[in-house]
């Protein structure tokens, strides 16, 4: 079966990449070795947030907040897209010069975020537990609900007009003569002159299938939600340190997470594990106390990929003309999702894209030629 | 040597389990979630001062064997570990996470034996969750352990043993039974008679409370589609289908049940791989002959848990489960387990469950606004919008509508949900998959899960 682009990994970085270039009126088929948005992209945090990232991501974490804004359009759902900003915080005094840092940086780009000290914390967010000293906030910042919109985006790709092939694990992708060879394990094989290795914890090993090899680490975010009570925390919540992060949502669970739970061998599986449970179990409440009589009623994990440097490889291969990467989103790729198929189609059938993502090339993991 | 051995579950299996470790030497921990020993059958009375009811009126023909295991118990009491009052509600490779007076704690094992039970077996239909619908285990333990009664006049629906036998102790204790109405046709008694005849005595215990409630001028009917319980702001009274005519019955509440389900979560978390069971209709954790979890070294499960076989066969089974893990341990077993009654406990359960199977085809018909999960108050209706949608497997199927998603983790719904799911698609309902457990297992405040971590 021949194609004008294949797509390998239908999470949502896959199947937004999928239905923006089928948007552009050109073939593609999508190759998912499950079902499509069942992975990270289905089981992550939900949070929709700019605030706090590495500064080589804003311009891409912009263009994919243009998207979120008016998401229904693209995907037929909002799924349950809010804006509700995005509370960063700081606990101790060392974190300070990171906030502030950050803040310096980001509006360097354009984002605007407030700080507040701890009398406007006290103000505006009377509920934070005491040993907050300040944050910042990110009033464009919010959530959204991950299991409704990663299949949602499968969902869109196929109506306009993309080719999923679900259950269809690849084994082997080649470059010959202008040409992509993808096998599937069932023996299937389908032709492209353009590839796209979305294929999340699994990427690795496509990008070294054409000679870029990249070390990376999974990462298996664990994530639990309460019973619900009522609605009265706003903005997500997040720490500097990464180990907690933290929302409510209107119907009044509260969903939060830190640390790590364990993936078997090869990533197919993860499960959470109880003492990474506890350990964010006891920040939560020491960040918001009032949950601390609440019930956690579930526990879930679903695996990515790290990179060295905590940031995601999205852009052109450096060994293989026509094949491009967008993977290594080290558990906070949800947000990006939309924005990377966005620019990745402009650079598949376009060549070009207004979006700078000159810093996340793989080039800096495999050095430059 | 000293081999770490926990067992979860102070019922006949988990007592029956702990009798012969202790027979040879071992002495395990027993944990229960109860306050006190004896599962849902052999269930003691709270202990109150002047709160009493004789083992008779309890236990009726089981006096004898609950007064057994009871004994039993308070012999090897001095040899164990005993953890009243603690919930398990997480599993690692080496360790139980308990939770017990509000307060987490972590139990190192090296052998674990499983005998969690079961639970009632729920079909939704119109009207379930008005106010003084009860599970039918849910109301004979009202009866048995707090000397309550659900209603003053209950309408018992469902299939199974239990449902005869309920009914006949809440007529007993002086409430008005409005009718006993099941789904099984014959009114579940013409079953496979060679299957009866495994286990005769249990059988005419069945056949005897038909004819006692029958001699109290009760309806008993067989054969019967529930439609709908009525009621603005609890229940008032039920309709059902006989021979294709509708009757209604007064009632202030109903018993609802339609046999059991194991109760296999922990299991699942501990390692159990899971097999489909046609006779029973539902999944189970595969073990061998001996109660060994396959594929999971070091577990053990026994009892109702692990495949419904009723009371007598799970303190068989823990014997049996408990056997295995000594010679596992290369410990020489003193007495061999009774393996040949345990196969006629097995045939009897296969024989009853094809007399009074789960009603699997009401899913069907039930309608689109009917509330099948109600934590989350997800309708059958959304569940077949997933399925049009092209959802074919039950965790998708949760994942797209909250179904499972609530307090109770799919434990009443899951099943239901698989056959309305199923019977849309025009599929078998093993082919839909089943609910993942997922840790904690029952509801844990972030207080005591957060425990004395850092």
């Amino acid at each position: 079966m021949k194609a004008d682009v294949i797509v390998i990994g239908g999470g949502i970085v896959g199947c937004s990449t999928a239905l923006h270039v089928a948007r552009k009126g050109r073939s593609v088929i999508l190759l998912e070795r499950d079902q499509a948005g069942i992975r990270a992209s289905g089981v992550n945090f939900g949070g929709v947030r700019q605030h706090g990232r590495a500064l080589a991501e804003l311009p891409l974490s912009f263009r994919a907040r243009a998207i979120w804004a008016d998401l229904a359009s693209l995907i037929g759902t909002d799924g349950e897209f809010a804006v509700t900003g995005h509370l960063r915080l700081a606990r101790q005094e060392s974190d300070l010069r990171l906030l502030l840092l950050h803040m310096q940086g980001a509006s360097l780009y354009g984002l605007k975020l407030e700080f507040l000290d701890r009398a406007a914390l006290d103000h505006r967010f009377p509920w934070l537990g005491p040993h907050i000293i300040a944050g910042t906030y990110c009033p464009s910042d919010g959530q959204a609900n991950p299991r409704l919109i990663a299949p949602a985006f499968a969902t869109a790709a196929r109506k306009a007009g993309a080719t999923l092939v679900e259950g269809a694990e690849v084994v082997e992708a080649t470059h010959d003569g202008g040409v992509f060879q993808v096998a599937v394990r069932d023996g299937r094989r389908f032709e492209a002159p353009l590839l796209v290795n979305a294929a999340g914890a699994w990427a690795a090993t496509v990008a070294g299938w054409f000679g870029e090899m990249v070390n990376l680490v999974p990462e298996v975010p664990q994530v639990m939600v309460t019973e619900p009570a009522p609605y009265r925390f706003q903005p997500v919540l997040g720490v500097i340190g990464g180990d907690l992060y933290f929302r409510q949502i209107p119907r009044g669970n509260v969903i939060f997470g830190g640390g790590q739970g364990r993936a078997n061998a090869d990533h197919t599986r993860s499960a959470p594990l109880p003492e990474i449970s506890a350990r964010a179990a006891a920040e939560a409440a020491r960040i918001v106390p009032e949950i601390r009589h609440l019930n956690i009623i579930r526990t879930w994990t679903g695996v990515d990929g790290d990179t060295a440097d905590g940031s995601p490889i999205v852009g052109p291969s450096t060994t293989t003309p026509g094949l491009f990467h967008a993977f290594g989103f080290c558990g906070h790729g949800f947000q990006l999702g939309p924005g990377v198929g966005a620019v990745l189609a402009e650079l598949l059938i376009d060549g070009r894209s207004d979006t700078d993502i000159h810093g996340l090339g793989i080039a800096r993991f495999v050095g430059r030629r | 040597m000293n081999t770490r051995v926990a067992i979860v579950g102070g019922g006949p299996a988990g007592i029956r389990a702990a009798e012969r470790l202790v027979e040879h030497g071992l002495s395990p921990i027993l944990l229960d979630e109860a306050p006190r020993i004896g599962g849902r059958i052999y269930q003691q009375l709270p202990e109150v001062r002047g709160f009493r009811r004789d083992g008779k009126a309890l236990y009726g023909f089981e006096a004898g064997k609950a007064e057994d295991l009871h004994a039993a118990f308070a012999r090897i009491q001095p040899q164990l570990d005993y953890r009243p009052g603690t919930t398990v509600f997480d599993i690692a490779s080496d360790r139980l996470i308990t939770l017990g007076d509000g307060r987490r704690e972590e139990i190192a094992y090296d052998r674990l034996i499983l005998a969690t039970g079961a639970m009632d077996r729920i079909m939704p239909l119109p009207g379930w969750t008005l106010p003084g619908v009860f599970a039918l285990g849910g109301a004979q333990i009202a009866l048995k352990h707090q000397g309550c009664a659900i209603g003053h006049s209950v309408v018992f629906l469902g299939s199974g043993p239990l449902l005869y036998l309920a009914a006949y102790q809440y007529a007993k204790a002086g409430v008005n039974v409005a009718a006993v109405l099941t789904t099984a046709p014959w009114l579940g008694l013409g079953a496979n008679l060679l299957g009866m005849a495994a286990q005769a005595k249990t059988a005419a215990k069945g056949a005897y409370y038909v004819a006692k409630l029958l001699s109290w001028r009760i309806p008993v009917i067989g054969s019967v589609r529930p439609a709908r319980i009525m009621g603005r702001d609890s229940v008032e009274g039920l309709e059902v289908l006989v021979d294709g005519r509708l009757r209604q019955f007064d009632c202030d509440a109903v018993a609802l049940g339609y046999g059991l389900k194991s109760e296999s979560q922990l299991a699942e978390l501990a390692g159990a791989q899971f097999v489909f069971d046609r006779a029973q209709n539902q999944w189970l954790p595969e073990i061998d002959d001996h109660g060994r979890a396959v594929g999971r070294d070091g577990l053990y499960l026994a009892g109702d848990g692990a495949g419904i076989q009723g009371a007598d066969a799970a303190e068989l089974r823990g014997r049996i489960a408990a056997g295995a893990l000594l010679q596992d341990l290369g410990i020489a077993l003193k007495d061999a387990g009774d393996f040949g009654t345990l196969k006629r406990w097995h045939r009897f359960r296969v024989a009853l469950e094809q007399a009074m199977p789960f009603p699997s085809h009401l899913a069907a018909d039930l309608p689109d606004a009917s509330i099948l999960c109600r934590c989350e108050n997800i309708t059958a209706g959304e569940v077949r919008a997933a399925a049009d949608q092209g959802l074919r497997e039950i965790n998708r199927v949760k994942a797209a509508t909250r179904l499972g998603m609530g307090r109770c983790q799919g434990r009443i719904c899951g099943i239901a949900g698989a056959e309305v799911l199923a019977a849309k698609l025009g599929v078998s309902v093993d082919s839909v998959g089943r609910l993942r457990a997922q840790p904690p297992v029952k509801p844990v405040p972030i207080e005591a899960l957060a425990g004395d971590a850092p």
